[in-house]
């Protein structure tokens, strides 16, 4: 199935010794990685791990803090993506940048379309489109002439590449380029990027999928927290030592202490056979004061599962039990109004109303729980009019006033104001989803001591994360979701290696590790 | 924290200034514009600064006050309203025609007119929550229908005319009040509505959720904001100001086809001179309404400078363009 | 993960179906009533006319042609609220510049087309330089232009010479000149989005501008480009509204409602306010429907202001129902 691959060669494309932040984290620390022309290299890692960052530095997006990137061995440093992309490095985003009403030929050369004196040459751009497409070899399966929003995913995902073909890219970066694709599309993706690799090209992707990884790639570098831990040809390792290397680490994060079997009462949560178009068989009980951790690789459908409880995306079938009373909710105000919370994952654009003051921002979810015409406390509500201060003390917002509109703050403080918003709505079940992502490591520690306390108080609380140290450390019992179900339960304090076994797929029989697929009998 | 009381006075001194100077720039634009403008009119009409011109000013204005008030509750929730103006015209020509000489009926006139506000504002927030019309488009087609509406039930001219006592709240004047002698019943009713629609909005649950529903419609749904119920109801409080300046303004004017032709324009252009924020989550009724009032008195300067009425039209349009210029420059210099 | 019920082929086909743009169904909906009506209440009189048939042509004719500014400019993304002033501007200005000497004609259309680019330029700069909503930047330079009109003329002024109106009255064997027009417009539009290189650009800016910086384009410049081709168009349309009118008075823009007019056929006619699709075909359909209601309500003796009251009622549920086809959160 591989060609031999030239092995001693210059480096296509190398990094040295980059370094990167973001307020509050250390995204790459001296990472060095050679990528070679006609080869196909995997960067993997959890998520943090910092492997979009390396790749957007690569294409153009971000600049190296420090460390230098060279291309062809010259030095290179880019303003911006479109500066790379002239140089022959194309990254694919995990969301296309593609016009749906456009075709695909128009899409492929928009800002390049051959005129002459400014008019069209159709004939010509159909043409060009055609012969890269024929190029990469899916010219039977997409035309030029078809309307990107027509097409599927993957199909639009072969679009994104013919482009990048067309700009004669030497490099090509693409993200998570299977997410979205059933296993026929992924064995098409496969044979198109071995000719891309034919054609010399470097192919560097990220991807959660260890099976898909050994597939297709020849060299793996592994990420974690920002450094490379290394990088291995695909032959010479298994999946599990990918995995171990992806997650063993120092503990050195402070977690509050679990909880005792003794502190968790009665079901307050229970989801039967819950499906939609995302999940299925979603089988769970969550009970009072309690943290559920719920892991999972990305698109496992973790989000997809605090949506569908929270009335977002609601179930198609099955049934939600409140208290042993079954509900339905269908919409968010519903969840609202039976007193659950959800801190979602991207706080700017769900969880906030950035140009209002933090006092209102906190107290969104619980005036919407009041009549509308209800007069209003500035500070809180007519029970607890001292409300605000009360609950930005407990949390532990460090701000001069609450007055301040909540896009001044920094991501731990926001964080902290979507958390004290479901405290005074007095929610008794929290969803948390990516919890302390992106914030500092203070505000990190001091949102988990919340977590923890609010269980005390008997709240009950699923917490979505991607980070394992955070799972392992924060979560009384761990689900771990697969392809829209629940693929696993695991007991507190696993090691990550075990649930990233179950996230890839491989079951958890009685210590046997098997690969999902081979019990299926698929491979 | 190091306290020191050894701290000099040019120290102290220069500390207050520099939070004399930080108060000063809260201050929203529209009140210094505002008495920079009453300055400079009063000097060239000297009867302006009098009793009676001011209070005659402010018969004048209060049709437009009332309506940029409400199409604030519209546009903080991130919509428009452009239906506020063909209401207006609605009004008086309904009106008329249910009067038609029986001064008995005025009063179910206002009563039938203020249903109609509400019903209108009900399908306007209907086909922007249910049926997802940008607002734009659906307050047009609106326009549209009540344009064709009222010239259908009048047969294209206006029949019958305003009784007096409809006319009492647009045009008369309390007489015989201590010191300043007369107050206009416009007046009167604008400083009314304006104190219930200040509460509404920045003391009731309402204008907090308005805010969010244009701030980030996202994040309001999901704390639990039904984000269609309150965009309805700003559209019904944005049409029923329309009504209640239409009676003002038939009240001032008498029957008239056009009186509110493109005073949504002119309610949305107050609206942004008082600070409103045209794609929603930030507003305040006071500042709305002295925005109005702003551009009633930068109309009533160009009267006095011999620029004739038409030429309002072009100095508004300068006015609009600079407010919200200006407005996008200042949140550009914060990123 | 997904099951394909449908080979390829078949779904290329009802996607293509799905695909022609609904203003066509509603301009066969309505022509098909409108001949109902009138052979219902007419006994086929109306539609069989020609002079009445030539009728709705001419009335579609001022409106279609700003209405193929307008689409440029909504494919943008963008919004030109100040064409009826634009209308009116042409009509004033021309009439009084040509005062009914036919020598002079020339001379007025390079003046008066000059003006036009004039407004087109500061709208586009305004909204692209001064960063301001394009509803208020053209409302605002509409104002303007009011205001200046209003202010220098109350009435009627200049006229414009015969030869002139030739334009609006004669015709090229049985084809009214204006009607040419109209469609001279149109192709010429149909080509610039379709045919060039701008074109193809305006769809990508107005599709989504960050993609369109990404892939190099002056995003700037293309807006501005397709304000100054809506005020063309509306200098145009003036041209013929003049030539009709012999004269030109300051409210002969908003009289025609425009502005409002030539937005709603346009999204009618499938062209997004969000901008990135649609075409001045779609538009011109939609400028027909109207043209078609206006003409068989007015035979048939049937209230003006019922008309308005249809039209109002026929965007909102034009709209209302691409919406359901696209869900996208309103505002």
């Amino acid at each position: 199935m591989s060609e031999e691959v030239n092995k001693q060669q210059t480096p296509l494309m190398e990094v040295q010794h980059i370094y990167k932040a973001f307020p509050g984290v250390q995204a790459l620390e001296d990472v060095s990685i050679k990528f070679f022309p006609g080869e196909v290299h995997a960067v993997v890692g959890e998520n943090g791990a910092g492997k979009t960052t390396l790749m957007k530095i690569m294409a153009g997006v971000y600049k190296p803090a420090q460390g230098t990137v060279f291309f062809n061995g010259e030095k290179v440093s880019f303003n911006h993506p479109v500066e790379a992309q002239a140089r022959g490095i194309s990254i694919i985003h995990q969301e296309f940048n593609l016009l749906p009403e456009r075709t695909v030929a128009q899409n492929i050369y928009l800002g390049r379309e051959p005129a002459t004196f400014g008019v069209l040459n159709l004939r010509q751009l159909n043409q060009k489109a055609k012969s890269v497409l024929e190029d990469i070899g899916v010219d039977a399966m997409i035309s030029p002439t078809d309307m990107t929003s027509s097409l599927s995913v993957a199909e639009q995902q072969l679009v994104e590449i013919a482009k990048a073909i067309s700009l004669d890219a030497r490099v090509l970066i693409m993200d998570e380029p299977t997410a979205s694709l059933t296993r026929t599309e992924v064995e098409l993706l496969r044979d198109l990027i071995f000719r891309l690799k034919e054609k010399g090209i470097a192919v560097i992707f990220i991807s959660h999928r260890l099976s898909e990884v050994f597939e297709f790639a020849e060299k793996i570098s592994v990420l974690k927290d920002g450094m490379h831990m290394g990088t291995s040809n695909v032959d010479e390792v298994t999946t599990e030592d990918i995995v171990y290397q992806m997650v063993g680490r120092v503990l050195d994060d402070y977690f509050p202490p679990l909880g005792d079997p003794e502190d968790f009462g009665e079901v307050v949560l229970r989801i039967k056979d819950g499906s939609n178009d995302y999940l299925h068989d979603i089988n769970l009980e969550l009970r009072k004061g309690e943290i559920l951790g719920v892991a999972g690789l990305q698109g496992s459908g973790r989000t997809e599962l605090a949506q569908a409880l929270f009335g977002v995306d609601p179930f198609h079938s099955g049934t939600i039990e409140l208290h042993g009373k079954p509900v339905s909710i269908k919409k968010p105000s519903w969840a609202v109004s039976k007193h659950l919370g959800y801190v979602t994952e991207d706080r700017k654009t769900e969880g906030l109303a950035l140009m209002q003051p933090i006092r209102d921002n906190m107290l969104l979810a619980v005036r919407s729980l009041k009549n509308i015409f209800n007069l209003i406390q500035p500070n809180g509500i007519k029970e607890a009019p001292n409300l605000v201060p009360n609950l930005g003390e407990e949390v532990d917002v460090r701000v001069d006033t609450y007055d301040k509109e909540a896009q001044d703050l920094s991501g731990g403080n926001q964080q902290k104001v979507v958390l004290s918003k479901w405290l005074a709505s007095q929610a008794e079940i929290f969803i948390f989803d990516e919890p302390t992502r992106g914030i500092d490591v203070e505000a990190k520690a001091r949102i988990h001591e919340i977590i923890r306390d609010l269980t005390k108080q008997g709240v009950a609380v699923l917490m979505i994360s991607s980070e394992l140290p955070e799972v392992i450390g924060m979560s009384d019992r761990i689900l771990v979701m697969h392809e829209g179900t629940i693929g696993g339960e695991l007991p507190a304090e696993p090691n990550e290696a075990e649930i990233m076994l179950v996230a890839t797929g491989h079951q958890n029989n009685n210590g046997k590790l098997e690969s999902v697929a081979s019990s299926r009998g698929e491979k | 924290m190091a306290t020191s009381t050894d701290v000099p006075n040019s120290q102290r001194l220069t500390s207050i200034l520099e939070d004399i100077w930080t108060w000063v720039k809260k201050v929203p634009p529209v009140y210094p514009v505002f008495i920079v403008v009453l300055f400079i009119v009063s000097q060239l009409n000297p009867n302006f600064a009098t009793i009676n011109g001011v209070t005659s000013f402010l018969r004048r204005s209060s049709p437009l006050a009332i309506l940029a008030m409400g199409q604030l509750y519209v546009l903080a929730s991130g919509g428009f309203d452009l239906s506020q103006g063909s209401l207006i015209n609605l009004t008086t020509i309904g009106s008329a025609l249910i009067i038609y000489g029986n001064p008995e009926d005025a009063f179910i006139s206002i009563t039938v007119m203020l249903g109609i506000g509400i019903m209108v504002g009900l399908v306007n927030g209907f086909v922007v929550s249910y049926l997802k019309v940008p607002s734009l488009i659906a307050t047009l087609g609106m326009l549209l229908l009540l344009k064709g509406g009222g010239l259908y039930w009048t047969g294209g001219a206006p029949k019958g005319y305003l009784s007096d006592n409809f006319r009492f709240f647009g045009r008369n004047y309390i007489e015989n009040i201590p010191v300043i002698g007369r107050f206009p019943v416009a007046g009167l009713i604008f400083i009314l509505l304006g104190v219930i629609l200040s509460v509404l909005f920045h003391k009731t649950n309402l204008g907090k959720q308005i805010l969010a529903v244009g701030d980030n419609p996202k994040a309001a749904r999901l704390s639990g904001v039904k984000v269609k119920k309150v965009r309805i109801i700003a559209f019904i409080i944005s049409a029923v100001m329309a009504v209640i300046g239409g009676i003002l303004l038939g009240g001032f004017g008498g029957v008239s086809i056009e009186a509110g032709e493109g005073m949504e324009m002119l309610s949305v252009s107050a609206a942004v001179i008082g600070g409103a924020v045209l794609l929603g989550g930030k507003g305040s009724v006071p500042n709305v309404a002295f925005g109005a009032l702003t551009l009633e008195g930068i109309i009533s300067l160009l009267n006095l400078l011999g620029l004739p009425k038409p030429y309002r039209d072009a100095v508004q349009g300068v006015i609009i363009i600079g407010a919200v210029a200006y407005t996008a420059i200042r949140s550009r210099k914060r990123d | 993960m997904t099951t394909e019920v449908m080979s390829n082929d078949e779904k290329k086909w009802v996607k293509a179906f799905q695909r022609i743009p609904q203003v066509y169904y509603f301009l066969v909906i309505i022509t098909v009533l409108g001949v109902v009506l009138d052979q219902i209440f007419a006994r086929g009189n109306i539609l069989s006319n020609p002079s009445i048939l030539t009728n709705i042509l001419i009335r579609s004719v001022a409106l279609g042609i700003v209405a193929v500014g307008q689409t440029f400019v909504m494919i943008g993304a963008s919004i030109d609220l100040s064409v009826a002033y634009t209308i009116s501007l042409t009509a004033v200005l021309s009439s009084l510049l040509m005062q009914g000497d036919p020598s002079r004609v020339p001379m007025t259309i390079a003046i008066v087309v000059g003006v036009g680019v004039l407004v087109g330029l500061i709208n586009g700069l305004i909204i692209t330089k001064l960063d301001v909503n394009a509803f208020i930047a053209t409302l605002g330079t509409g104002l303007i232009i009011k205001g200046f009109l209003n202010g220098s003329f109350t009435n009627w002024s200049g006229s414009v010479p015969e030869s002139f109106q030739a334009i609006g009255y004669e015709k090229i064997g049985p084809i009214p000149i204006s009607i040419l027009l109209l469609l001279a417009v149109v192709i010429i539009g149909w080509f610039i989005l379709s045919w060039t290189k701008y074109g193809a650009h305006l769809y990508g800016v107005g599709g989504s501008k960050e993609i369109g910086r990404l892939s190099g384009l002056r995003t700037s410049r293309v807006i501005i480009i397709s304000h100054i081709i809506c005020s063309l168009t509306s200098v145009l349309s003036g041209f013929f509204v003049v030539s009709r009118l012999g004269s030109g008075a300051p409210w002969v823009g908003p009289d025609g409602i425009y502005d409002l007019e030539s937005i709603a056929t346009t999204v009618i006619g499938g062209t997004a306010l969000s901008g990135g699709r649609g075409g001045v075909f779609g538009t011109l359909a939609g400028v027909f429907i109207f043209g078609v209601i206006d003409t068989v309500f007015n035979q048939l003796g049937i209230d003006t202001f019922l008309k308005t009251v249809l039209r109002g009622a026929i965007i909102i549920l034009a709209v209302a129902s691409y919406s359901f086809r696209s869900e996208r959160e309103a505002a």
